[in-house]
C-alpha cells in the first residue's frame, strides 16, 4: 500500500465525501429495500408506487419526516432529548472512518482501526439510553433499561470474539487485517468468533431479533416511542446505518474483505456487504423475539463462554 | 308450585338433555331444601330455580360443592329489568311480581346441564349476597349488573362501573334509561364538567387496588393501553411493575362498549341479527348462529336439513378465519413478523367463499330465523373444494414455521398455565378449558344444528399454558376442515328456509289469492314477526368459546331483555391471575394466547 503515504487533500476529502454520501445514500434506499424484501417473503408487493420499482419511496419518506411537526414534549428533558438521536448518526459514520472499503478507498488507517470501531458502537448506545431516558415516557424508559443492559453485555462478547481475529492478523488494523486473509478467510478458523460477532453485531444494532429497546408488541416503540419526525428518522437511518457497518466489518474482520478473483475489489465488498445486509433482513422475516432474561442469559451463559473458548483456543494453536 | 319442566308444548332439543335436566331436578328434589327453590318454565329446557336472596348463596353453594357431579362453572350472572313485562311468563305460582330477577346460570361440564338460578328482588330492596367467594369470575360480572342495573352485591370486594364512565348517571339497560342520546336533552360540555370527566381519569393505584411501593422499592405503574399494538382492540391493562417484572395487573375492559344488549331491546328480531355479527368481530355468521338457534327455540321452528348443514359450513369456516387471525397474530406478538401474512392470504381466499355465498366477507348477518338468507350459489361447492385441498399443506408449512420454533417454544411454553379446576372456576371454556386437558366441546357434548352428525375430534393439550392454548386451537382448524369437507360431500337437497309463518313470507302466488296470507306478508315485513312469550338461551361452541344469547320475549316485535354472554368476558378477567409475577412480555403472550376481541368482552 505504497498509495497511502501521501494522499492528497482532495483525494482524502473525495474519500471522505463519497463514503459519507454513500454510507447515507445506502441507508436510506436500504429503508425501502427492507421493506421490499420483507414483503417479497411476505407474500406481499411492499412500496412499489413511486418511482420505479417504489425507489422513489425513499424520497417520499424524506419529505413526509421532514415536513412532520418537530415535536418535542413538554415533559421531556429538552436538550438531552434533541442530541440523543444525533449522536446514532455521528457515531456511526464515525465508524465508516475506519472500514477499509478497497484499496484506495477508505478515510484513514488507523492502527487501533478496530478499536476505534468498537469505540463507536460504544458511543451509539448512549443514544438509545439517552434518549429513553430523556423521553421520561415509561415505555421508553424501559426500553433504554433494555438497551443499557443488552448492549452492555453483547458488547463484551463482542469486543472478546474479535480477539482471535486480532491474534492472527497480529494487529488492529483493519486494513491489514484484510491482507492478512489473502491465504484464507478468517471465517474458517475463526468461525466461533464470526458466530458471536454476528450475533452481537444484530444485538447492537437493535434488529429483530435482538430488538427488545424498540420492541413494538411489548413497549410499543420502545426508546422512540415519544420521538416523531426528522428526529425518529435519525434513529430510524442510525439503525440501518449500523447494519450496513457491522456488515461492512463482518466482510472486512472474516469474509476477506475487498479480495475476491475477476471482479474489482469494490464490487466484491460491496456484494458480500450486501449478502449480509439480507441476512439482517431476513433474519428479521423469520424469527421471534426471545424475553428480556432469555436474552440476556444466553448471551452470558453462551455467548460468554463460546467466545473466551474461541479466543483460548486460538491462542493455543497460535503459540503452539 | 312446581311445574315440570318437561310437560311443555314446545319440542325440547332432544332428548338427552332432557334426561339430564330431568336427572338433575330428581336429585335437587331430594336432597335439597325445599326452601330453597321454586321451578320455571323455560323453552330452553334448562332447569330454571327461582329462589330468594336469602337462600341464594347457599343454594349456590350447595350446587358447586355438595351435589354430585357439581356445577363448577359459574356460566353467566345477570340480571333483567322485569318492570315492564306485562304477559304471564310461566313464574312460580305464589311468587310475587319482581321488579327485578338477578339470573345466574351454571354449568356442570360432567352433566352437559346448564341450569338456571333465579333471584327475584323489589325495586327497594335492590341487593344481594355476593357470589365472589364461589367463584373468582363473579366478579366482574356483579360489577356488571352494578353497572347497567343498579344491584347492590354485599361483600363485593370492589364493586363499580365496569363497562360505563365511572361519572355515569343511572344505569343503561334499566327500562327507565333512554336507548337513544335523541331521548334526552342534546350532550353538552361545560369546562367544569370536562374538568370532572379529566378529573375522574386520574389513576390513582390505591382506587386500583395497588399499593405504590413495597418493601424496599417503589412500584412504576405503567399503563398498557387503551391503546398498545398487542392489546388487540381497546383494553387497558394497569401493570404495577418492580424492573420489568409484573406485581400486580388490572384489566380495564368498557372502551368497546356499545349497550348492544340495549339495542336488542329496540331492533326488530330479523333486523337485530347484523348487530350480532359485531360481537365476536372475528365470527362472522358463527354469531348469528346462537341467536337464530335461540329464537328457533323458543317459537318451535324446525330448520330445515339443508339449512343445518349450511350454517354448519359456514360457522366452521369463520371458525377457521379466527383462528387464522390468532395464529397470525399469536406469532407476531412473540415478535415473529412473517406469519400473520400468510395467514391473512389464506383469510383472504376464506373470504373469497364468504363473499360468493353471502356477499359479505367479515359481517355478512346471513343467518335468518328458520335458515339462511339465500341458497348456495352455482359454483360453492368447487370454492370450498379448491380451499380444503389448499389449505392443509398451508398448515404443515406454519407448523414448522411457527410452532415448532424453538424461540418461540421458549416464550410460551410454561407461561399463563392454569389447570381445570381454575378454569372452571373462572368460566374458561373452548380452546383455553381444552388446552387443560379436559375433552369438553358443546359441539359432542350438547350438539347442535345437526354436528351429531359430523365426525370429528376434539383436539386437547395437557399443559393449559400459552403454547398449548395454540395448539389445540392449530388443530381445530383442522378438525373444522374436516367438518367442511363432509358438509361439502353431504349436503343435503331442499329448502334452505323454513317456511313456518314467523321465518318465510307465504309464497308470492298464494298472497295474490287470499288476504290472510297479503295480511301475514304485509305484517311481517312491516312489524317484522312476533315471537311468543317466553325464556330461551341457546349456548354455542363459538371461535372463542361459548357463546349464547338469553333472549326474553314478551310477545312484542322486539326482544323484552337480550343478554350476550360471551367466551372473552370471562377470559380477560382471570388475566391477573395467570400474569402476576411474571414479565410484561410474558403478558403480551399471555393476551395474544387467550384469543379477544374487545367487541365480544364488553358488547
Amino acid at each position: 500500500m505504497e498509495a497511502v503515504t501521501e494522499p492528497s487533500v482532495l483525494a482524502t476529502l473525495l474519500n471522505i465525501g463519497g463514503i459519507l454520501l454513500a454510507a447515507v445514500i445506502f441507508a436510506a434506499l436500504l429503508t425501502w429495500g427492507e421493506r421490499r424484501l420483507l414483503g417479497f417473503w411476505q407474500d406481499r408487493p411492499g412500496p412499489n408506487r413511486v418511482g420505479p420499482f417504489g425507489l422513489l419511496q425513499v424520497v417520499a419518506d424524506m419529505i413526509k419526516l421532514f415536513f412532520k411537526e418537530d415535536f418535542v414534549p413538554k415533559f421531556a428533558d429538552i436538550p438531552v432529548f434533541i442530541l440523543a438521536p444525533t449522536i446514532v448518526m455521528i457515531a456511526m459514520l464515525m465508524g465508516f472512518a475506519v472500514l477499509p472499503i478497497a484499496p484506495g478507498i477508505g478515510v484513514i488507517d488507523l492502527n487501533i482501526g478496530l478499536l476505534f470501531f468498537l469505540a463507536m458502537s460504544s458511543m451509539a448506545v448512549y443514544s438509545v439510553i439517552l434518549g429513553g431516558y430523556a423521553s421520561n415516557n415509561k415505555y421508553a424508559l424501559l426500553g433504554g433499561l433494555r438497551a443499557a443492559a443488552q448492549t452492555v453485555s453483547y458488547e463484551v462478547f463482542m469486543g472478546i470474539s474479535l480477539m482471535g481475529v486480532v491474534m492472527m492478523a497480529g494487529t488492529f488494523n483493519l486494513r491489514e487485517i484484510v491482507l492478512a486473509q489473502e491465504g484464507g478467510w478468517y471465517i474458517v478458523p475463526q468461525f466461533f468468533g464470526f458466530l458471536v460477532f454476528l450475533v452481537a453485531g444484530i444485538a447492537e444494532s437493535h434488529r429483530l431479533p435482538f430488538d427488545l429497546p424498540e420492541a413494538e408488541h411489548e413497549l410499543t416503540a420502545g426508546f422512540h416511542t415519544e420521538y416523531s419526525g426528522m428526529k425518529f428518522g435519525m434513529f430510524f437511518v442510525g439503525e440501518y446505518l449500523s447494519v450496513i457497518l457491522i456488515s461492512g466489518l463482518i466482510t472486512t474482520l472474516f469474509l476477506g474483505g475487498w479480495l475476491g478473483p475477476w471482479l474489482p475489489p469494490l464490487a466484491w465488498f460491496l456484494i458480500k456487504t450486501f449478502v449480509l445486509v439480507v441476512f439482517f433482513v431476513l433474519l428479521r422475516a423469520a424469527i421471534p423475539r426471545p424475553r428480556y432474561d432469555q436474552l440476556m442469559d444466553f448471551g452470558w451463559k453462551v455467548m460468554l463462554p463460546v467466545s473466551l473458548i474461541n479466543l483460548l483456543a486460538t491462542a493455543a494453536i497460535l503459540i503452539s | 308450585m312446581q311445574s315440570d319442566t318437561l310437560t311443555r308444548k314446545q319440542p325440547l332439543p332432544t332428548k338427552t338433555y332432557a334426561l339430564a335436566a330431568r336427572a338433575f331436578l330428581a336429585e335437587i328434589r331430594r336432597n335439597a331444601n325445599d326452601a330453597w327453590y321454586q321451578l320455571q318454565d323455560c323453552a330452553d329446557g334448562f332447569p330454571t330455580l327461582w329462589t330468594t336472596p336469602g337462600n341464594v348463596i347457599a343454594l349456590l353453594r350447595y350446587l358447586k360443592h355438595k351435589i354430585p357431579h357439581p356445577f363448577a362453572m359459574l356460566y353467566d350472572l345477570t340480571a333483567i329489568d322485569e318492570r315492564l313485562r306485562i304477559n304471564d311468563y310461566g313464574r312460580p305460582q305464589g311468587t310475587q311480581k319482581p321488579d327485578f330477577t338477578v339470573v345466574y346460570q351454571l354449568l356442570s361440564v360432567e352433566r352437559d346441564l346448564f341450569i338456571r338460578i333465579k333471584v327475584p328482588l323489589t325495586e327497594n330492596a335492590l341487593s344481594l349476597p355476593s357470589a365472589t367467594a364461589l367463584w373468582p369470575n363473579a366478579n366482574w360480572y356483579e360489577r356488571e349488573v352494578w353497572d347497567l342495573f343498579g344491584i347492590a352485591f354485599d361483600g363485593h370486594p370492589h364493586l363499580r362501573r365496569i363497562m360505563m364512565p365511572h361519572t355515569w348517571k343511572g344505569h343503561p339497560l334499566r327500562k327507565d334509561h333512554h336507548a337513544r342520546a335523541t331521548e334526552v336533552d342534546p350532550f353538552t360540555l361545560s369546562d367544569e364538567k370536562q374538568d370532572r370527566e379529566q378529573e375522574a381519569l386520574r389513576f390513582r393505584p390505591e382506587e386500583w387496588g395497588m399499593a405504590d411501593h413495597g418493601e424496599d422499592s417503589d412500584y412504576m405503574f405503567l399503563n398498557l393501553g387503551p391503546n398498545h399494538p398487542s392489546v388487540h382492540g381497546v383494553f387497558r391493562v394497569a401493570l404495577q411493575l418492580d424492573g420489568e417484572q409484573i406485581i400486580d395487573s388490572v384489566p380495564d375492559i368498557g372502551y368497546h362498549h356499545r349497550g348492544a344488549e340495549k339495542m336488542a331491546e329496540r331492533q326488530a328480531w330479523h333486523s337485530y341479527m347484523p348487530y350480532t355479527d359485531r360481537i365476536d368481530y372475528l365470527g362472522g355468521v358463527m354469531n348469528n348462529l346462537p341467536y337464530v338457534l335461540a329464537l328457533e327455540q323458543l317459537a318451535g321452528i324446525k330448520v330445515p336439513p339443508r339449512a343445518q348443514t349450511i350454517r354448519v359450513m359456514m360457522a366452521e369456516l369463520f371458525r377457521i378465519s379466527s383462528h387464522l387471525v390468532f395464529y397470525g397474530t399469536f406469532a407476531q406478538d412473540v415478535g415473529q413478523m412473517s406469519p400473520v401474512f400468510y395467514m391473512f392470504i389464506d383469510r383472504e381466499k376464506l373470504f373469497g367463499i364468504v363473499e360468493a355465498i353471502t356477499g359479505g366477507r367479515m359481517h355478512p348477518a346471513w343467518f335468518r330465523i328458520g335458515g339462511v338468507a339465500q341458497d348456495l350459489p352455482e359454483g360453492w361447492d368447487r370454492m370450498v373444494r379448491e380451499f380444503l385441498d389448499y389449505m392443509p399443506a398451508r398448515l404443515a408449512e406454519y407448523e414448522g414455521m411457527v410452532l415448532k420454533n424453538k424461540l418461540l417454544q421458549k416464550r410460551t411454553r410454561g407461561i399463563g398455565v392454569y389447570n381445570t379446576a381454575e378454569a372452571l372456576d373462572w368460566g374458561i371454556t373452548g380452546p383455553g378449558l381444552r388446552a387443560t386437558g379436559l375433552d369438553w366441546d358443546l359441539r359432542k357434548r350438547r350438539p347442535y344444528s345437526g354436528y351429531e352428525q359430523f365426525e370429528f375430534d376434539v383436539p386437547t393439550a395437557n399443559g393449559g399454558d400459552c403454547f398449548d392454548r395454540c395448539v389445540v386451537r392449530v388443530e381445530e382448524i383442522r378438525q373444522s376442515l374436516r367438518i367442511i369437507e363432509q358438509c361439502l360431500n353431504n349436503m343435503p337437497s331442499g329448502p334452505y328456509k323454513s317456511d313456518h309463518p314467523l321465518t318465510t313470507p307465504p309464497a308470492k302466488e298464494r298472497t295474490m289469492e287470499d288476504i290472510e296470507t297479503l295480511i301475514q306478508h304485509f305484517v311481517n315485513n312491516s312489524w317484522g314477526p312476533v315471537m311468543p312469550v317466553g325464556e330461551s338461551c341457546f349456548p354455542i361452541e363459538a371461535t372463542k368459546g361459548l357463546n349464547s344469547y338469553h333472549i326474553v320475549s314478551d310477545g312484542g316485535t322486539t326482544s323484552y331483555r337480550t343478554r350476550i354472554r360471551t367466551p372473552s368476558f370471562p377470559h380477560l378477567q382471570m388475566i391477573p391471575h395467570i400474569s402476576n409475577g411474571l414479565m410484561v412480555a410474558d403478558l403480551i403472550a399471555i393476551i395474544a394466547s387467550i384469543d379477544f376481541v374487545m367487541a365480544d368482552v364488553d358488547r
